[in-house]
C-alpha cells in the first residue's frame, strides 16, 4: 500500500499550517484592494476648511456654503426665532442636544452654536442624508398646524425645529448635525475647525 | 457539405469528447415536463435579457464616460450625438426593467408550484442570490448617468450602511471614497456595474441552470415526472427541451419582443417608471429632488423602509424581507408543491402576499401621496395614513412566512390528492 506508514498528524499539521499562512498571504494582499476604497488624499485635500462670509446675511436669511460637498447652512435667527426654541422643547425628540456625535460640545446648548443668533448645521436629513427646506416664517403649516419655523424635509416628512432639533414622531431620529466651525472675526466663519483648533 | 459538419464534429468530439454530451444533457436530451404553462416563459426570457444587456451594455460602455464632470453629459452625447445610440441606450435602460419584470414573475411562479421544495432548495437558493446580484447590478446602474436622481439614490441607499452599529459611518465613507457620493463612488460603481457584478451573474446564472438540470424542472402539477419512466429509460411525461421548449419559448420571446419593442420605441421612460424625470437633470448635490424614490423594481422594499419611522428597525426590516425570501424552502413544511392541490389557505395567503408586495410597490412610487387624499380628502393626514397602513402590510408581508411555517408544520393544511403523472388539458 502506497499510504503505508503515513504520519497523518504530521501530514494534517502541514496542511493546516500551509493553509494558516496561505490564509495570512491572501489577507495581507487584500489590504492594498480594500484600502483603494477609502477617500484618496486628493478627496481629503477637497475636503479641507472653508470659510464664509457672513456680513451679508440679514437676520431671518440663511445662506448654503458647500464643505466637504455637503450643504452647510448658517441662518442668522431673529429674536423672535430664538424665542420659539423653549416653545417646541416637550415636542422634541432630544431637546437637550443629549446624542453627543451630532454636535461638537461647544454647541450642545440651548441654541447649539456658539453664538445663539448664528446657526449652523449640515443640511442633510438624519433620516436618510435629503436636504430638508428652510420653512422660517412662524405660522400654520400643511405638515404642522403648531409650526414655529425650522426646517422641513420633502422625502419622509421630517421636521426640524429653528436650532436643527428633530420633532417626535417623524423618522429622522436625531438632530442636525452641527459641523466643527469657529468665527475667525464678525463677519467670517471657518467650517470645518473648532474654536482654538488648528486648521 | 453534410460531411464537412460531421468531419468537423468528429475532429471535435476526439479531443473533446464531452462536449456533444454536455449539449446532449442540456438540450436535446433534456426531458422537461409537457405541461409547462405560460408561467414558465420568464425563465429563458431572464435569459434573453441577460444578453441584451450585456451586448446593449458593451456598446454603451463603448460610448460612456464614466466621471462626475463627464458622464451626465457623455449619456446626452449618446443619446443625441450617436448614430442609434438612443436604442441602445432605452434597450439597457428598458431591459433593466424588464429584467426585474420577468425575474418577479420567475419568482411567483416558483413560489406557487413549489418549485423551491426538496430536490430544488439549491436551485431556489441560487436563484435568490441571482437576485441579490441583480439588484446591486440595477442599482449601480442606475448610479451611472448621474442624473440628480442617480445621486440622492446612491445616498439614500449607501447611507442605509450607516445603521450597522459602530462600523456604520466609516463603511459609509469607504463605499463611497469621499464624504458624499462622488467621481470616486461614481468610478468604483461603473467598474462593479460593467465587469464585477456581471461576471458574478454568469456565474450564478450557469451554476442555476447546471443545478435545475441535475434534479430536473418542476412543472404546475408538481410531479416529479422522473418517477415515471418508460422502457426506454425516458420520463413518461418528459419531452427534449430541444426542440419542443425552444419552439416554444421562442414563440414566448417573439410576443416578448414587440411588448419591449412598444416601450422603446413609444414610451421609453413609460411615465417615470423606467427612467424617471429628475434623472434628466445633471447631479446636484446642494438640491434634493421634490421626492426621492428609486425605480420602480426597488419600490416594494424602499416602502418597507419607509413605514418604519425608526432607521434602524426599517433597515433591519428590509434586509429581513429578503432573507426570509431565502428561507421559503424550510419555513415551507407542506408535502403538495403545486397550488393547485394545496389546501385553501396556502391560495389566500400567497394571493395577500403578492397584493402586499404590488401594494408596497405603489407605496414605495409615492402613489400614496396622490391617493389617500383620493380616498379620505384633501385634508387628510397622508404620512400618517400612510405608515399605518403600511404597518397593516407588513403584518401580512411577514405574516406570509410565519404563517406558512405553522400551517404547514403542524397539519393545518388541508391538501388534494395529487396525481401521479402530469394532467394534461389536451
Amino acid at each position: 500500500m502506497a499510504n503505508e506508514g503515513v504520519d497523518h498528524g504530521r501530514r494534517r499539521f502541514l496542511t493546516a499550517t500551509t493553509a494558516v499562512v496561505g490564509g495570512v498571504g491572501v489577507a495581507t494582499a487584500a489590504v492594498p484592494f480594500i484600502k483603494s476604497w477609502e477617500p484618496s488624499a486628493r478627496a481629503k485635500n477637497a475636503g479641507a476648511p472653508v470659510l464664509a462670509d457672513i456680513s451679508k446675511v440679514e437676520p431671518g436669511q440663511r445662506i448654503s456654503v458647500k464643505w466637504r460637498g455637503q450643504p452647510v447652512w448658517i441662518v442668522n435667527r431673529t429674536p423672535a426665532l430664538l424665542a420659539t426654541l423653549p416653545q417646541v422643547k416637550d415636542r422634541l425628540r432630544d431637546p437637550d442636544s443629549k446624542v453627543a456625535d451630532q454636535q461638537p460640545q461647544y454647541a450642545q446648548n440651548e441654541t447649539r452654536s456658539i453664538k445663539p443668533e448664528w446657526l449652523v448645521v449640515i443640511g442633510i436629513c438624519t433620516h436618510l442624508g435629503c436636504s430638508p427646506e428652510f420653512v422660517p416664517e412662524i405660522k400654520p403649516e400643511p405638515f404642522d398646524p403648531e409650526w414655529k419655523g425650522g426646517f422641513f424635509c420633502p422625502c419622509h416628512k421630517s421636521r426640524y425645529d429653528i436650532a436643527g432639533r428633530v420633532f417626535q414622531g417623524v423618522p429622522a431620529p436625531m438632530n442636525l448635525v452641527v459641523p466643527p466651525y469657529q468665527f475667525v472675526n464678525d463677519k467670517q466663519i471657518l467650517i470645518g475647525v473648532g474654536p482654538g483648533e488648528k486648521v | 457539405m453534410a460531411n464537412v459538419f460531421t468531419r468537423i464534429g468528429d475532429w471535435v468530439t476526439e479531443r473533446a469528447p464531452n462536449m456533444m454530451p454536455t449539449y446532449r444533457k442540456h438540450m436535446s436530451e433534456y426531458y422537461a415536463p409537457k405541461n409547462f404553462n405560460f408561467w414558465y416563459y420568464f425563465g429563458s426570457l431572464a435569459l434573453l435579457v441577460l444578453v441584451n444587456q450585456i451586448v446593449t451594455g458593451i456598446f454603451l460602455t463603448m460610448f460612456y464616460k464614466p466621471g462626475a464632470a463627464t458622464a451626465f453629459d457623455s449619456v446626452e452625447y449618446i443619446m443625441r450625438d450617436v448614430d442609434w445610440g438612443w436604442l441602445i441606450r432605452y434597450m439597457h435602460s428598458t431591459g433593466a426593467s424588464m429584467f426585474f419584470l420577468v425575474v418577479y414573475l420567475h419568482m411567483f411562479r416558483g413560489l406557487m408550484y413549489g418549485s423551491y421544495k426538496k430536490p430544488r432548495e439549491l436551485v431556489w437558493l441560487l436563484g435568490m442570490l441571482i437576485f441579490l446580484a441583480l439588484m446591486a447590478e440595477g442599482f449601480m446602474g442606475y448610479v451611472l448617468p448621474w442624473g440628480n436622481m442617480s445621486f440622492w439614490g446612491a445616498k439614500v441607499i449607501i447611507s442605509l450602511f450607516g445603521a450597522i452599529p459602530w462600523i456604520g459611518d466609516t463603511l459609509v465613507q469607504w463605499i463611497m471614497g469621499d464624504y458624499n457620493p462622488a467621481d470616486a463612488t461614481l468610478n468604483r460603481f461603473f467598474a462593479l456595474h460593467v465587469i464585477a457584478l456581471p461576471l458574478v451573474l454568469l456565474l450564478l446564472v450557469v451554476l442555476h441552470i447546471a443545478a435545475l438540470h441535475e434534479v430536473g424542472s418542476n412543472n404546475p402539477d408538481g410531479v416529479e415526472i422522473k418517477k415515471k419512466k418508460g422502457t426506454d429509460g425516458k420520463p413518461l411525461d418528459g419531452i427534449p427541451f430541444h426542440p419542443y421548449y425552444t419552439v416554444k419559448d421562442l414563440f414566448g420571446v417573439g410576443f416578448f419582443l414587440i411588448l419591449c419593442a412598444f416601450i422603446i420605441f413609444f414610451q421609453p421612460t413609460l411615465g417615470g417608471w423606467f427612467l424617471e424625470p429628475d434623472n434628466f437633470i445633471p447631479a446636484n448635490e446642494l438640491v434634493t429632488p421634490a421626492e426621492i424614490k428609486p425605480v420602480w423594481y426597488f419600490t416594494p422594499f424602499y416602502a418597507i423602509l419607509r413605514v418604519i419611522p425608526s432607521k434602524g428597525l426599517g433597515v433591519l426590516a428590509m434586509f429581513a424581507s429578503i432573507v426570509l425570501l431565502f428561507l421559503v424552502p424550510w419555513l415551507d413544511r407542506g408535502a403538495v408543491k403545486s397550488i393547485r392541490y394545496r389546501g385553501r389557505g396556502f391560495k389566500v395567503a400567497l394571493g395577500l402576499f403578492a397584493i402586499t408586495f404590488l401594494l408596497f410597490g405603489a407605496i414605495g412610487a409615492g402613489k400614496s401621496a396622490e391617493w389617500i387624499p383620493a380616498i379620505f380628502g384633501a385634508n387628510a393626514d397622508v404620512s400618517g395614513i400612510e405608515m399605518h397602513f403600511g404597518w397593516f402590510l407588513l403584518a401580512i408581508y411577514f405574516g406570509f412566512f410565519a404563517f406558512l411555517y405553522v400551517y404547514t408544520a403542524f397539519g393545518y393544511e388541508k391538501t388534494k390528492p395529487v396525481p401521479d403523472r402530469v394532467t394534461t388539458h389536451a
